[in-house]
């Protein structure tokens, strides 16, 4: 059985539909890229998992429970947690209370301070001053840090490689398999594309709010990719 | 000289009293962004309540606070989640109107029920215990004691803010309500208790002022108008910033009223206008970068 099994969703800005029926479905342990261009509507979707948009679906289970209706502050509590699109920081909060925030819920596990700062040493050095004063593949290390913290089942990050440097997009990326050994199950949206193929069990391209093509990469051709992401 | 020593004395005491108005505005500004036009009524609102309580059950004035700090906080709670959450969002204008009809509301409501008599809350011999400095020179236990108050309120809400699960929740609510949802902080619900800890303090300010001062169904407004300017004076977000507008607004309506009579409020106004002139930011205003 799925951790995550998700049928026909379609979420609305208003008037304007921004998903037209994603199904898509993550095992436990399993880690899923989702990519596609901008617009494509994979941030809408990650949305619409932690409940801050609405959306409707034939089926929305989350380890056997359905999610429909919940309010997005309750979604965390249940083992699904999001790292944003640009990290997101709280600026009044120091790097530190930063983190501890992200464990509000005290859903227990095996995360902690301690285990965050071993993943991301140069943190601690730095636990005291405003989270906004990091750079920016710093603030990336928080804003992971900090969904960690709550003891996620399901960990959904939104654009890790964002404005940063492909330098300190490997040092991010470099961590994710540590909180892969954890069990954790990831999902993964991403516009760079290679990134994306190198970590993922499977890949979902999204295109104009559905799903072009999915399956395994090494099943996956690069002119198949390219159709799917641009469209024909 | 040792008048005027006496006169920028009682102004820092009453100093203490302002920035009880203006940390409770404070509050609600720096949490959700809220500017509360009923402030003042509701500051009335507890000195009334307190005055019925009295009534009732004959306790002394600091007594009645047990009664009157939780009926303030509760209230508090169900008008944030049960009005006003309702009000916020991008614009500011709809809140600024729900809680100026509300002032209208409350004003109103306490002038059917209570007429528009002025009262006083009596506390007995301790209203006007002195100590005496030097000679000449003494100043009040009361006025004092509502300083000691303000001081201890403000120290405590920074600790409350900086060091605690609530505090922080608090904060990360202000900065961003939605990204606070994704760590499972309810921003409705912390909005409630963000109201429902202002109007503790509103609670305390309201039966210390109505202890020391007259008061009708009518004196919301001014004190409103006080709390504006000690928090701005000081500079929106910063607590120790309340306590030192408080001051300064208190000693100039000293120093006008020790000039004549008169002279009390106006003296307020004009301070506030200077500070405004040279710093527009207020005092001590929180740098942060948004």
């Amino acid at each position: 059985m799925s951790l995550l099994e998700i049928e026909n969703l379609t979420a609305f800005y208003g008037d304007f539909q921004a998903l037209f029926g994603i199904s898509l479905a993550i095992d436990k342990g399993e880690t899923v890229a989702a990519i596609g261009a901008n617009g494509a509507g994979k941030s809408t979707f990650l949305r619409a998992i932690t409940g801050l948009v609405n959306f409707r679906a034939d089926k929305f289970l989350y380890d056997g429970e359905t999610l429909s209706g919940r309010q997005a502050c309750d979604i965390v509590g249940l083992g699904i947690a999001m790292v944003p699109e640009g990290r997101r920081l709280f600026p009044s909060l120091s790097v530190e209370e930063n983190l501890i925030i992200g464990g509000y819920n005290q859903r227990s596990g095996n995360w902690n301070l301690a285990r965050v700062y071993q993943m991301f040493p140069k943190l601690e050095q730095r636990k005291d001053i405003s989270g906004t004063a990091l750079s920016g593949g710093e603030q990336q290390m928080v804003a992971i840090g900090r969904a960690l913290m709550s003891n996620p089942d399901i960990l959904l990050c939104d654009e890790l490689s964002l404005g940063l440097a492909p330098i300190i997009i490997k040092d991010i990326y470099d961590a994710l398999p540590s909180i892969q050994a954890e069990g954790v199950s990831l999902l993964v949206v991403e516009q760079d594309i290679n990134q994306a193929l190198a970590i993922a069990d499977r890949v979902y391209c999204f295109q104009e709010g559905r799903i072009s093509l999915s399956g395994k990469p090494e099943e996956l051709s690069k002119d198949q990719i390219a159709a799917a992401y641009f469209g024909k | 000289m040792i008048e005027w020593a006496n006169t920028i004395i009682q102004g820092i005491l009453t100093g203490g009293l302002y920035a009880m108005f203006a940390a409770g505005l404070a509050i609600i500004f720096g949490v959700m962004r809220l500017v509360n036009i009923t402030h003042g009524d509701l500051i009335v609102l507890a000195a009334f309540i307190a005055m019925v309580v009295i009534e009732t059950t004959g306790v002394n004035p600091f007594v009645s606070l047990l009664a009157v700090i939780p009926i303030m906080f509760v209230f508090g709670y169900f008008l944030q989640r049960g009005i006003l959450n309702f009000t916020l969002g991008d614009d500011l204008l709809p809140p600024l109107l729900v809680t100026f009809g509300l002032s209208i509301v409350i004003q109103n409501l306490l002038l059917e029920i209570f007429s528009a008599d002025s009262q006083r809350l009596k506390a007995g011999s301790f209203e006007v215990m002195s100590i005496q400095l030097t000679e000449g020179l003494s100043i009040g236990v009361f006025p004092l004691v509502i300083f000691i108050v303000a001081l201890v309120m403000i120290i405590g809400l920074q600790q409350l803010f900086n060091r605690t699960r609530l505090g922080r929740a608090f904060r990360a609510t202000s900065d961003d309500a939605t990204t606070a949802q994704l760590m499972g902080i309810n921003h409705k619900h912390i909005f409630g208790l963000a109201m429902g800890l202002a109007l503790i303090l509103v609670a305390i300010a309201g039966v210390l002022m109505a202890v020391r001062t007259n008061f009708d169904p009518t004196v919301g407004p001014s004190r409103l108008l006080f709390a504006f300017e000690a928090v701005i004076m000081g500079g929106l977000g910063s607590l120790w910033g309340t306590l030192i507008g408080g001051i300064i607004l208190g000693v100039a309506q000293n120093i006008g009223a020790k000039i004549d009579p008169g002279w009390q409020i106006l003296f307020g106004h004009i301070a506030f206008l200077i500070v405004l002139v040279f710093r527009p930011n207020g005092l001590f205003p929180r740098t942060r970068d948004d």
